[in-house]
């Protein structure tokens, strides 16, 4: 995010800004802008305020401005008296944001010769730098959410913020969707409290309701107050076009392969062009197949967050030199750092959504009166459609920012205990002061009585543990931390991002038959992705293709492959699904053949023949197919919900087909559509009437059927998982400890199970229901779907499988869901494989 | 590790692997106990009962429902086999002080258990001193019917031989696809008996621990599957 301000635009008259500010600006050739003195009035006002802003608008100085304003004012502190504490904290999503943000702010405080000290706080800074920054604070700290829970819940918080003014809360819109953005806002609410006359600045891109930013930056006492907002208008519409691709746009897949000699002609044509990916195992093909067809040996580099730091940086500061030609992306290049010269994004796969889109595009060109140019290349025909949608929506502007959630309850149980650490607190006043925080504006008392009997002994109803509480209730009505060492228990667990324990990859010199160690770190990669490997098995990371070997404690021991044909890893992560709103506008485009001539005449084509053979459906109904093929019949669906909506859609018809005896074998779920298959014939049960189908489709599954399988679903156990980790109820793996007596470890699921059978109402339950409703299992869309349509399904049988079932239809044998039925299956192959073996040996 | 945790009446249900041991015939079952049909006796090994209440001193509050749930298996095995004598084979007890904090519920459930059989605790690293208020007789280890149980496999034992301790568990990979579970572990002479507990986790099979206790050609995961057990051959398992 670069501070630099270019070509001069009217200057807002009457504000008074300091000498140094207005020599430096004239100085550039520059003036302020009007958001940015508008941001200084209202900060001299003592109002809080959120900035809408695009990228290239000079939203960091215009964040900053009112602070070192009042530095300037206030001087250097003079000799002999105490030097105040910390003037203005920034938060930041990312560590890296904070870094480039510290470097960006330096260059105008130096060059102006302001008395303002800025300095960084993160999980790297080193803890000599912690304490002395404790004793002698700077004006500025930067620093993240986790750093900031971590300096509250020290003993002299209260000391240490009391002289705190501003807050800048970067990326803001980023931060609230998430459960770090929860920590950070019941972090606000204490500084609130802390510091009256805390003024907070949030700095965001455009989201589709601002009144629920602006009500988080300021405490909700009779609920609904609002901070100011400041809306910088876009600046040149972007350039943005769908590769229309002289190839055959394939029907289903993720790796648009098909495109690659376009895409490739596209960064020849332009200086730099950044490639978008949604997930890390798409960057790594598209890496390897851009570099199989790069004659000119053009720079292009790859860029992930499972690579190793150094490699990451390597090639970001290659990027800010401009000596790159391309660089292959996920997200972890979506939040603002400055990337040089980026004159072309590309993006690979459809974005899965319009806000999505707007954010990644706003890479390119940096400053915000030229157009953005942009290239969407559709992985599949489906995506051609998604694709469409999310330019229509960038050229009308509309916005698809995921709702905000209730403020989490394993974060307000940390949170509750960080509170303890700090200070002795009373239940009554906690709570004020936590439902002053937006996400946690209507948490229940009932709720939050209930998250202090967990921190304090786990919050069981058969309360055997109350002599070990972590906090215990005293005499004079406050709870107080019961013994030193659980501060520290504290301090260890604190955060919410849980990852999925990972691995170092090792890349091993030695070949067959010496030991499996040594050689450099490629990056890290998730343990349950290894553990689906057996030695010899190759796979793509880091542009290579590696041969796995074997483990070795915390390292994965690869070799360099000759094989060229390697699995793709396959990430947990970074797979989301469209967005609700770029679902309906894909139904709304499929419903109107009026307008398919906007689409690719293959598109248009397919859609065509499918309205010939079979259905159309409207925007709000649901079409169901059914048809024979080979010796199966099959049931498709087309809700457009999402991939994870409809793994669980899946997993709820399967089991009512059952009880219908429709015999179902095997399912399998896209972002588009759903595919279930079996030994009976559906189509006739519907014929017959021994099936219904708004019987099947009826609300009620989300019922006993829902609670049915939740009991055995490994996906809620992974929620759970993250749950009582951010609880504190199971304690965070932390590197190098975990292969100490693996036996004597508890794992989550044993607890998970034992917690159902015995106390299925459990505060930490509650919230792994809660986190499922938008996690994993998407349940609250699945809702949003299955009253949608009733009463609005069509159903379609026919002979044969029609044109718009071949993209799910594809996907089959491709992703096959886990759980215990297919453990069990594997494991009875093997035991049958060795009675094959022994009775062969017999004869 | 293990399946998804049961109902008494899915512990039940579960269909036993029958091996040939010692020259008798002895049932796996999928719950984690072994039945020795002649000597009319039940194994379990590494209860681990008051877990929960062992981590709660460190002020990690796992659900206190440990002993119960346990204790409520070891009942249903009870009553499915009817054994005249159970011998829980060590770590019954998750610490030395384990069975002072045991509930008067467990105490009950465990009185039940043992009524009109003989019930034999053998001690382990976990629970070295005999449990107190306890019924049931407490042993280093036991000779029986031509095999030796104790809680942890001795190296130079030479004859049939049951122990725990290990927590036993297997890693098969197939198709791309990873299962990891619980199993009895025996090459026909040594037998390590999967943990009963519902808070314990496994230590494959393939560690180095196990290095010197097996003979490899001859060598079983019998892994636990949700309703049945699995005989498992060293070609398709996998260290972690």
């Amino acid at each position: 995010m670069s501070i630099a301000t270019p070509p001069p635009q009217p200057s807002s008259a009457g504000i008074d800004l300091p000498r140094p500010f207005l020599d430096w600006f004239a100085s550039k050739g520059w003036q302020p802008r009007v958001h940015q003195l508008e941001l200084l009035a209202r900060a001299e006002a003592g109002q809080s305020t959120l900035l809408i802003a695009p990228t290239g608008a000079g939203k960091t100085l215009a964040g900053f401005l009112p602070t070192l304003v009042d530095l300037t004012r206030r001087g250097r502190p003079k000799p002999g008296l105490r030097k105040p504490g910390v003037h203005t904290l920034y938060i930041s999503p990312l560590k890296a944001l904070a870094v480039d943000i510290h470097r960006n702010l330096s260059t105008p405080v130096e060059e102006m010769g302001l008395p303002v000290e800025i300095e960084t706080r993160t999980g790297d800074t080193p803890q000599s730098r912690r304490q002395r920054q404790k004793l002698n604070p700077p004006d500025i700290l930067l620093t993240t959410p986790e750093q900031l829970a971590l300096l509250l819940s020290h003993k002299d918080a209260e000391r240490f913020f009391s002289d705190l003014r501003h807050i800048v809360l970067d990326e803001l819109h980023s931060l609230v969707t998430s459960k770090r953005g929860h920590l950070l806002a019941l972090a606000l609410a204490r500084l609130h409290r802390l510091c009256p006359h805390l003024k907070a600045t949030g700095l965001s891109a455009t989201v589709s309701e601002p009144d629920l930013l602006r009500q988080w930056l300021v405490p909700q006492r009779t609920g609904g107050e609002m901070a100011g907002i400041v809306t910088v208008a876009g600046g040149a519409k972007p350039d943005i076009t769908i590769l229309k691709s002289k190839e055959r746009v394939p029907w289903s897949g993720h790796s648009a392969r098909y495109a690659m000699p376009e895409v490739y002609e596209a960064i020849r044509q332009h200086q730099t062009t950044l490639l978008f990916v949604n997930t890390r195992s798409q960057a790594e093909l598209l890496f390897q197949e851009l570099w199989k067809i790069n004659d000119d040996n053009l720079p292009i580099a790859l860029h992930h967050g499972s690579l190793d730091v150094s490699q990451r940086r390597r090639v970001e500061h290659a990027m800010q030199a401009n000596s790159l030609r391309a660089i292959v992306a996920t997200s972890t290049l979506d939040l603002g750092i400055d990337w040089g010269d980026v004159d072309l994004v590309v993006h690979v796969g459809s974005p899965k959504g319009a806000s999505r889109l707007a954010q990644r595009i706003g890479r390119a060109n940096h400053r915000m009166d030229e157009a953005s140019k942009a290239i969407l290349v559709p992985a599949n025909r489906f995506e051609v459609m998604e694709c469409q949608a999310a330019l229509d929506a960038n050229y009308l502007g509309a916005q698809d920012t995921p709702p905000l959630a209730d403020g989490a309850l394993d974060v307000l149980c940390q949170h509750i205990l960080g509170s303890a650490c700090a200070e002795p607190f009373r239940a009554d006043d906690l709570y004020a002061e936590i439902t002053t925080s937006a996400p946690y504006a209507h948490l229940p008392r009932e709720t939050f009585d209930r998250a202090i009997q967990f921190v304090a002994h786990g919050g069981y109803a058969l309360q055997s543990y109350e002599r070990y509480a972590r906090i215990k209730l005293t005499k004079d009505g406050t709870w107080r931390v019961a013994h030193p060492s659980v501060a520290q228990q504290y301090r260890l667990n604190c955060g919410t991002i849980i990852e999925a324990p990972m691995l170092n990859i090792r890349l091993t010199r030695q070949r067959k038959g010496g030991p499996l160690r040594g050689g450099p770190v490629l990056g890290k990669i998730e343990e349950g992705f290894i553990e689906s490997l057996v030695q010899g098995d190759t796979f793509l990371f880091a542009g290579k293709v590696l041969q796995f070997e074997g483990i070795h404690e915390n390292d994965c021991i690869v070799s360099k492959a000759s094989d060229l044909n390697a699995k793709v890893p396959a990430y947990a992560g970074g797979k989301f699904p469209t967005t609700t709103y770029l679902s309906e506008q894909v139904r709304k485009m499929l419903a109107d053949p009026s307008g398919w001539d906007r689409l690719p005449k293959q598109v248009s084509d397919w859609l065509a023949i499918q309205k010939a053979k079979s259905i159309v459906p409207g925007p709000r109904d649901l079409l169901v197919e059914t048809f024979p093929r080979g010796n199966r019949y099959y049931m498709v669906a087309y809700p457009f919900e999402g991939r994870l909506a409809h793994q669980t859609l899946c997993m709820l018809l399967t089991r009512r087909l059952e009880r219908a005896k429709a015999r179902p074998l095997g399912f399998v779920a896209s972002d588009y559509a759903v595919a279930i298959w079996g030994l009976r014939d559906m189509g006739q049960m519907l014929r017959r009437g021994d099936l219904s189908l708004s019987g099947l489709f009826d609300e009620d599954m989300l019922g006993d059927d829902l609670e049915a399988w939740l009991d055995e679903s490994y996906l809620l156990k992974r929620t759970f998982r993250a749950c009582a980790t951010i609880a504190g109820l199971i304690e965070k793996r932390h590197p190098g400890k975990e292969k100490s007596g693996r036996q004597m470890t508890v794992s989550a699921d044993l607890i998970y199970d034992v917690l159902r059978s015995h106390e299925p109402d459990h505060i930490l339950l509650q919230a792994t229901r809660n986190d499922a409703r938008t996690g994993l299992l998407d349940i609250g869309r699945l809702g949003d779907m299955l009253s949608r349509i009733e009463g609005r399904i069509v159903h379609k049988d026919l002979e044969m499988i029609s044109p718009l079932a071949v993209p799910v239809m594809l996907e089959i044998g491709k992703e096959t869901v886990h759980g215990d039925d297919v453990s069990d299956a594997l494991m009875a192959e093997a035991a049958e494989d060795l009675i094959r073996d022994a009775i062969g040996a017999d004869i | 590790m293990r399946a998804a945790l049961k109902t008494v009446e899915q512990v039940t249900a579960g269909e036993a692997l029958a091996i040939d041991y010692a020259g008798s015939e002895v049932l796996l079952d999928p719950a984690g106990a072994a039945w020795f049909a002649a000597e009319r006796l039940l194994v379990v090994s590494d209860m681990h009962l008051e877990k929960g209440s062992s981590f709660a001193r460190r002020r990690v509050f796992l659900p206190p429902y440990d002993t119960a749930a346990t204790l409520a298996r070891l009942a249903a095995m009870a009553a499915k086999y009817d054994p005249a004598t159970i011998v829980s084979l060590g770590d019954a007890f998750h610490d030395d002080e384990a069975s002072e904090r045991l509930g008067d519920d467990a105490l009950r459930a465990i009185g039940a258990i043992a009524r009109g059989r003989d019930m034999v605790w053998v001690t382990g690293n976990h629970d070295p001193s005999p449990p107190e208020g306890v019924p049931g007789i407490p042993v280093d280890m036991l000779a029986l019917g031509g095999i030796v149980f104790r809680h942890i496999a001795e190296a130079q034992e030479t004859g049939h031989e049951v122990s725990g301790h290990w927590h036993p568990c297997a890693r098969l990979v197939r198709h791309g696809k990873a299962v990891r579970r619980a199993c009895f572990a025996s090459d026909g002479v040594r037998l390590v008996m999967p943990s009963f507990g519902v808070f314990t986790g496994g230590l494959n099979v393939r560690d180095e621990a196990y290095a010197g206790l097996f003979h490899a050609a001859t060598f079983r995961a019998y892994m636990l599957g949700s309703d049945r057990v699995h005989a498992v051959g060293p070609r398709d398992l996998y260290g972690d």
